[in-house]
């Protein structure tokens, strides 16, 4: 009941806030956010500590094709939907200082997409998951096409044109291995058993065609064009949205279904796949230092990160699972806080040029510290969040190939370069004409830079809880394709 | 068979309103009796009747008919203003009648001259109709190039029919097909050509590329309204023909002609979509993708599976609804803002959020974004493709609709991104319960789609 219960409040609350107008709409979609977040924390604590699927369901839906709404979490799931359904109000409150035209909408498609990626994390049917994986794309395309920045209507087009072609290949992927099925059935179990039924060249096929869809979510170098102009096009939340969970679909798309269903493809391909991706950190690290615009130059530390979690993930085995997993959460939540920066930066100054900018430490001391802790935990400090998931999946990598790691490395050297260096440039130096009146941070900002930096700071010093959500799941799983290659 | 005696009377009942004076009447009385139609047409289901050799109501019969009256209904209410003109008006709706009746023909035929007959009864009202703007030349064109390609179509047809007649001497189905399972390996060539050309023939109803040349421009010189009713049941009662002949008796060829069908369903999926990017004018492009979207279909066709029936059906209903709601939205468009062209469409979702919003729908739903219809549709076709071996040409059809959403999502874009005139347009209320009605039913289809799949 939870399970469905996480699906379709958020679709519930989403076609209510149609009919809503004026004011009003900002606080009723917090409150279906937050309401939403309570009930993931709810499920927590009936959650138990195995690596069993729990919360399970399993509806007849299309039953002459084999296809049933089947949902169910387990550890891997639930830090997933904690972590969309912890960010969701938090965007929401990011953007309470904007004002859209047509707001009712604006906040409808938000919850709509929270819907659609709540049933990604959660689905256990193909058919179902590549229905919501779909209509994730529907809610961010148009809040990225109505509240986009100059130039939106190409550039979104690009990204969803990109994402679908991906996602068609996935399907493609998913009927072919329907068609391998004993009984014809699109369930998560019968699938992970007629992927490895088959051999290595076939399930080559299979992982390919499921990789580009995940390689472009993510996005993965050389899938990555997209990216940046989306990220830097769209409105802060939409980019939030992209960056903060969406990617994520990606990510735990290769652990859900790579992984377990092409075991060999992932032996024989994922060098191949561990090399695009280290790659594509250092070249989007290298790109990141030269960026003037500070969004862009967020947007692609992020495919830095990210690359660091394809790769530990695509090593297959416990640290870089493991470490992808905490890593998710630790990107999620400061991607999140350095866009809400970049916003509140350039609400105030009007730009978000980094050579313009500095001294506004000067101005807003305060500011200057929440900054400083949402860097840190992007580039890495001990005993913040993004430290414990960087180390463990470099030590993936590592286990892996000792030289591909040391490349992997330099996403952290890289990282703290681009980051300090534009914090240097911003928040130090001297206050100039444009910084001189950065105005205080008003309440619903303050709360969300603090909400933001407790998680980095706690989930740092603190993280055990939350991996030992996962930890079960994510050693059966690893067990499994361990034994898989192997055999 | 009740379906067509009845749409037959409605079609004589429509000539004598001119002579009895109730022309104000007929709308609702034609209205009235689709309804009744499509319920007493439902009363047929699992009957399995056949009538004097010639028509057989199996269930497939009896769904695409639903499917086709259905479709009719709907394409009513659309085409209000089609209606309101004052000339010639009973003979608008006669030939429609007439029209559909064809149709129901060609979804229930199990003689050859009823598959000639049927397609016959639907093409002439449509060569009428897809003239019946008389001052205007291009509708002219359009329905001077119908007739021709038409008849050439018919020729193919005849000469196939009467070379299989040649072979079998017979125009029985259950003969035929009989024929073909106790002569395996001794069919004389004759029979082959003749099914070649019976193919060739109904390319040109389905308008499958290279048999497409008349459709692009039929499709925008015809009168909007008869434009939609051409791309929804035209194009559904000759898949429809299509499957039952060669699904059905020329199953047991079957590796002649769908090794032709393939490169045919490839080039209809590629020619399509990419000569629809290149179109500036929207009802052109409807016209593109009306083709691109029977290469969809044909590969169902080329499956011969048990997923071959059902998948049409659905993807033929689907279809409709979707190009109804585009087609729909077009003439209001059109009508009030001059022209047909994409950018006519700039600024819709201010003036009229409502059209924007079903024209969004549609077309998402034409484009197979899930959890519309047509992503379902597209999805079970590639299954069925995919079950009978013919990954490439799933991978064909997957570069194909990728290349789809590329003209589709102009509409949207010109729709919600670009600035246009502001000015309201005026949609009557029917008109608006229409849209409402497409936008359920493809969210419904696309969510439910187990009702209709099971159906055969």
């Amino acid at each position: 009941m939870i399970t469905l219960l996480l699906i379709f409040f958020p679709l519930a609350a989403s076609l209510l806030l149609l009919l809503v107008k004026g004011e009003q709409v900002k606080k009723i979609a917090l409150a279906a956010a937050v309401v939403e977040f309570a009930i993931a924390l709810f499920a927590i604590t009936q959650y138990q500590h195995n690596a069993l699927t729990q919360f399970e369901i399993n509806l007849p839906w299309i039953q002459s094709l084999g296809i049933n709404f089947h949902v169910g979490i387990d550890g891997i799931s639930l830090l997933m939907v904690l972590l969309t359904t912890f960010l969701v109000p938090v965007i929401i409150l990011t953007s309470f200082k904007n004002e859209y035209k047509n707001p009712s909408a604006f906040y409808s498609l938000i919850l709509a997409m929270q819907m659609a990626l709540i049933g990604v994390f959660v689905s256990l049917d193909g058919f179902l998951f590549y229905v919501f994986w779909e209509l994730a794309l529907i809610p961010i395309y148009f809040i990225c096409l109505l509240w986009g920045g100059e130039d939106r209507a190409r550039i979104t087009f690009k990204f969803f044109v990109y994402t679908l072609a991906g996602s068609l290949l996935m399907l493609a992927g998913l009927i072919y291995l329907y068609q391998h099925t004993a009984t014809h059935t699109f369930d998560i179990a019968a699938l992970y058993a007629a992927g490895q039924s088959m051999d290595m060249v076939h399930q080559g096929y299979v992982f390919w065609a499921m990789f580009m869809a995940f390689a472009i979510k993510m996005p993965i170098f050389p899938f990555h064009t997209w990216q940046p102009d989306t990220y830097t096009t769209s409105p802060t939340q939409g980019t939030m949205l992209l960056s903060g969970i969406m990617l994520k679909m990606g990510t735990y798309g290769v652990i859900r279904w790579l992984l377990p269903i092409a075991p060999l493809g992932v032996a024989h391909w994922g060098t191949v796949a561990i090399i695009l991706s280290v790659t594509g950190i250092v070249y989007a690290s290298c790109i990141a230092i030269v960026q003037k615009d500070f969004k862009r130059l967020i947007a692609y530390s992020s495919i830095a990160h990210v690359g660091l979690i394809a790769a530990g993930i695509l090593a297959g085995n416990e640290q870089g699972v493991q470490g992808g997993m905490i890593q998710m959460l630790s990107h999620g939540v400061n991607v999140v806080g350095l866009f809400f920066i970049v916003d509140i930066i350039q609400r105030r100054t009007g730009t978000r040029e980094i050579a313009v900018l500095g001294g506004i430490r000067n101005v807003n001391p305060q500011f200057a510290v929440l900054f400083l802790i949402v860097l840190l935990g992007s580039v890495a400090l001990p005993l913040t969040n993004g430290f414990v998931g960087e180390f463990l999946l470099l030590n993936g990598v590592y286990q892996f190939n000792a030289w591909i790691a040391a490349f992997a490395g330099l996403s952290v050297i890289l990282g703290a370069v681009y980051m300090l260096r534009s914090y240097q440039s911003i928040m130090l130096g001297e206050t100039n004409a444009l910084t001189s009146g950065f105005a205080p941070l008003s309440t619903s900002e303050k709360t969300v830079l603090i909400i933001l930096c407790a998680a980095i700071i706690v989930f740092g010093v603190f993280p055990k809880p939350l991996l030992d959500i996962a930890a079960p799941s994510v050693k059966h799983l690893v067990e499994s394709f361990q034994m898989a290659i192997t055999k | 068979m009740t379906a067509l005696i009845l749409l037959s009377s409605l079609g004589v009942i429509a000539l004598l309103a001119e002579i009895f004076s109730f022309k104000k009447l007929l709308y609702p009385v034609v209205l009235l009796g689709l309804i009744t139609t499509f319920i007493l047409n439902l009363v047929d289901w699992n009957t399995d009747h056949l009538y004097f050799g010639m028509m057989r109501y199996d269930n497939f019969a009896v769904a695409f008919s639903s499917v086709l009256i259905g479709i009719t209904f709907l394409w009513f209410i659309m085409s209000e203003g089609f209606f309101k003109e004052e000339t010639s008006l009973t003979d608008h709706f006669a030939l429609i009648l007439f029209a559909l009746a064809g149709g129901v023909i060609m979804v229930s035929y199990t003689n050859m001259t009823m598959l000639f007959l049927g397609i016959e009864i639907l093409s002439i009202p449509m060569y009428v109709l897809a003239g019946s703007k008389k001052e205007d030349v291009a509708s002219n064109e359009a329905g001077f190039k119908y007739l021709i390609m038409g008849a050439f179509a018919t020729g193919f047809l005849l000469f196939g029919i009467t070379l299989i007649y040649g072979s079998t001497a017979s125009f029985d189905l259950p003969t035929i097909a009989d024929f073909v399972a106790s002569h395996q390996g001794t069919i004389p060539t004759m029979f082959y050509v003749g099914v070649l050309l019976m193919m060739v023939g109904l390319g040109f109803k389905v308008s499958a590329v290279p048999f497409h040349f008349w459709a692009p421009d039929v499709y925008q010189g015809a009168p909007t309204p008869v434009t939609a009713f051409m791309a929804t049941v035209v194009k559904t009662a000759a898949f429809a023909a299509f499957l039952r002949l060669f699904a059905g008796t020329f199953a047991g060829v079957g590796g002649i002609w769908t090794e032709v069908l393939c490169v045919m369903a490839a080039l209809t999926l590629l020619t399509g979509n990419i000569t629809a990017v290149l179109q500036s004018s929207a009802k052109r492009m409807l016209a593109y993708s009306s083709i691109a979207h029977a290469g969809y279909m044909l590969l169902a066709l080329i499956a011969l599976n048990q997923f071959s029936q059902s998948s049409i059906l659905f993807y033929t209903l689907a279809y409709s609804i979707g190009s109804i709601a585009s087609f729909g939205v077009l003439s209001a468009v059109a009508t009030a803002r001059g022209n047909d062209a994409v950018d006519s469409f700039n600024g819709l979702a201010k003036s009229n959020p409502l059209l924007a919003f079903a024209m969004t729908v549609a077309v998402l739903s034409l484009a197979g974004i899930p959890p519309t219809a047509g992503f379902f549709a597209k999805y079970y076709i590639f299954t069925a493709a995919f079950q009978a071996g013919y990954g490439w040409l799933v991978l064909i059809a997957i570069l194909a609709s990728l290349i789809g959403v590329y003209y589709y999502f102009r509409i949207i874009i010109a729709m919600y991104f670009k600035q246009g005139s502001e000015e309201k347009i005026e949609i009557s209320f029917n008109h608006k319960l229409l849209f409402v009605i497409t936008i359920l039913l493809t969210i419904a289809l696309g969510v439910m789609p187990e009702y209709i799949i099971r159906l055969l």
